[in-house]
């Protein structure tokens, strides 16, 4: 292809590239073996098969109805309630079928939290939003309660806007603060892996910055997967991407080659704006 | 004449009938209250809240209708809330989306309009005779709860409806079992439209007369109820029988009763406006 579309991709400052790309001393997190997804009779994903090493970040993209966000939640069986679906093939989490009979969904969720496209807090005081996922599973110690919501909070770079206010309505946050307390109540019950469903989508470019910035630091800690419609977003923030078109993974790998040397045609014409 | 001219014909012409059609319905309504507090507010009285009935027009009360009205009302609460809300989360929540279950919604619905004289003899087949209660007020709650116990299921369901899935989504991606998705974010969520549901079920309840005549309640009762099995008489009963008598005192007693039967039924539906509305300004998404 021609080199002039791919010299207009964002040179990404904040992001080590290549070097971190698949490291051999990093164990493999999340797995997908030959997975199918049907609704009914329509299938949403076709035998796709991909590995997610720990603490990564990796981009899913794609053009709408491309089932990006169907396979991401398919790592916290989210689809499992939704009417008509049903699937093949495998998705192991620490080597382990999360499929599996024995696997119970709570736990699994426990372990594998989800930030949503829309900002969703429950419409409670910010304590009692970030409390939530400790009080379902029985804590009792207000104290611990209170330590974690802090730091949930102080992790989600929330804490210094809302010192003060824990006691305030969480609906009464703006869009970017309540999209950071959803992921404040997320990490609060110590996930290992982050699902972020488009977390940026609903909000204004600076909010969105530091989303992307929090993300950033979150790595250190997390496995995280997020879906984005925002080319530059995915180079900004993604150690990898995945490129996902109708129901198949087209191209997956290192971010900075998919963004600068694709190796399918319909990669490079996805993100340089062609179809989409 | 153009089309424009037309169209604002049309409109006026539209807009005039709607202002006719609402008043016509506010005049009358307020023609027949007018009407019946112009008869009954000189029998109001604090004797008239706290007697018995008696064979005498003027010193006839309605302390055993009220009294049985609000045992009535009581025990119909207690038996149809639990029952028409469980049955409500049930199918909304956990009932399979399937032919069973479609089924099932349109009976509750058409449940909902069956004549509440039918339900009278419902009851007075299953409890009064069968169960042998006897003309009692388990019997007669038992049967306004079986009257009012589809609206109060149709209206839990649309209120649960009407949570937004992002909240149940949040819930569950925590990690939340369902019913605790249920008892800590969907019911709180949805609490003013259920209990906004059940108050307008029970003061439909409070206006019943038909299904209680048939299960016993037309009947001379001296003395106010003490415990759930004894026979009873509510205030639409007592109005009835009033206004069927010849005497123009005990038309004008009736009237009375009919003030304070409107009362409590605007006070109760006062509050269910009043719930619906701090509810709703609570929860904005």
């Amino acid at each position: 292809m021609d080199s002039e579309t791919t010299s207009k991709q964002p040179k990404t400052s904040n992001v080590e590239t290549t070097s971190e790309m698949n490291p051999d001393n990093r164990s493999l997190k999340l797995q997908a073996k030959n997975v199918d997804v049907f609704y009914d009779d329509f299938q949403a994903i076709k035998k796709i098969s991909l590995d997610i090493v720990e603490k990564s970040i990796t981009a899913f993209i794609g053009p709408s109805g491309c089932g990006k966000s169907t396979f991401l939640r398919l790592f916290n069986r989210m689809n499992d309630n939704i009417d008509g679906f049903h699937m093949n093939g495998n998705i192991l989490i620490d080597n382990k079928n999360i499929y599996d009979e024995s696997i119970k969904v709570e736990e699994l969720r426990k372990k594998v939290g989800m930030v949503f496209q829309k900002p969703n807090p429950f419409p409670k005081s910010i304590y009692e939003n970030v409390a939530y996922g400790l009080r379902i599973q029985g804590v009792k110690d207000e104290e611990f309660i209170e330590n974690r919501v802090i730091e949930s909070l102080k992790q989600a770079t929330l804490y210094s806007e809302i010192e003060n206010n824990l006691e305030k309505q969480a609906l009464s946050l703006s869009g970017g603060q309540q999209q950071r307390l959803c992921i404040a109540r997320a990490l609060a019950v110590k996930p290992s892996v982050l699902l972020m469903d488009e977390p940026t989508s609903a909000l204004d470019p600076i909010s969105s910055g530091k989303i992307e910035d929090l993300i950033h630091e979150l790595k250190k800690e997390f496995t995280i997967v997020i879906v984005t419609h925002n080319m530059q977003q995915a180079a900004r923030v993604s150690d990898n991407t995945a490129f996902l078109y109708m129901g198949n993974l087209i191209e997956y790998g290192d971010t900075q080659k998919i963004f600068t040397n694709p190796e399918k045609d319909r990669t490079q014409n996805y993100i340089t704006g062609r179809f989409g | 004449m153009n089309n424009a001219k037309i169209n604002r014909i049309k409109d006026k012409v539209f807009k005039y009938t709607g202002i006719i059609a609402s008043i016509s319905g506010i005049v009358i309504l307020s023609i027949f209250i007018g009407f019946v507090i112009y008869m009954g507010v000189q029998r109001l009285s604090w004797d008239f809240i706290v007697q018995l009935p008696s064979r005498f027009a003027e010193e006839s009360g309605i302390y055993t209708a009220w009294m049985g009205t609000v045992w009535i009302m009581v025990f119909t609460t207690f038996i149809s809330f639990p029952l028409g809300v469980g049955a409500g989360i049930y199918l909304e929540e956990y009932g399979d989306k399937n032919r069973w279950s479609s089924f099932l919604e349109i009976n509750i619905a058409n449940l909902a309009s069956v004549p509440s004289i039918i339900y009278g003899l419902l009851g007075l087949g299953v409890f009064v005779r069968m169960m042998q209660m006897g003309n009692s007020i388990l019997a007669g709650s038992l049967t306004l709860s079986l009257l009012i116990l589809p609206i109060i299921i149709v209206s839990t369901r649309e209120a649960i409806k009407a949570v937004p899935s992002s909240i149940r989504d949040a819930s569950n991606a925590l990690g939340a079992s369902k019913w605790q998705t249920i008892w800590h974010q969907i019911l709180p969520a949805s609490f003013g439209g259920i209990l906004t549901g059940v108050i307008l079920a029970l003061s439909r309840a409070i206006g019943e007369t038909a299904p209680l005549i048939v299960v016993g309640a037309l009947v001379y009762v001296p003395f106010a109820p003490q415990n759930p099995l004894d026979e009873f008489t509510v205030l639409p009963v007592q109005i009835y029988n009033w206004v069927s008598r010849p005497q123009e005192e005990f038309v004008i007693n009736a009237a009375a009763a009919i003030i304070v039967l409107l009362g409590i039924t605007f006070i109760m539906n006062g509050i269910a406006v009043y719930l619906r509305n701090k509810w709703q300004s609570k929860l904005e998404w």
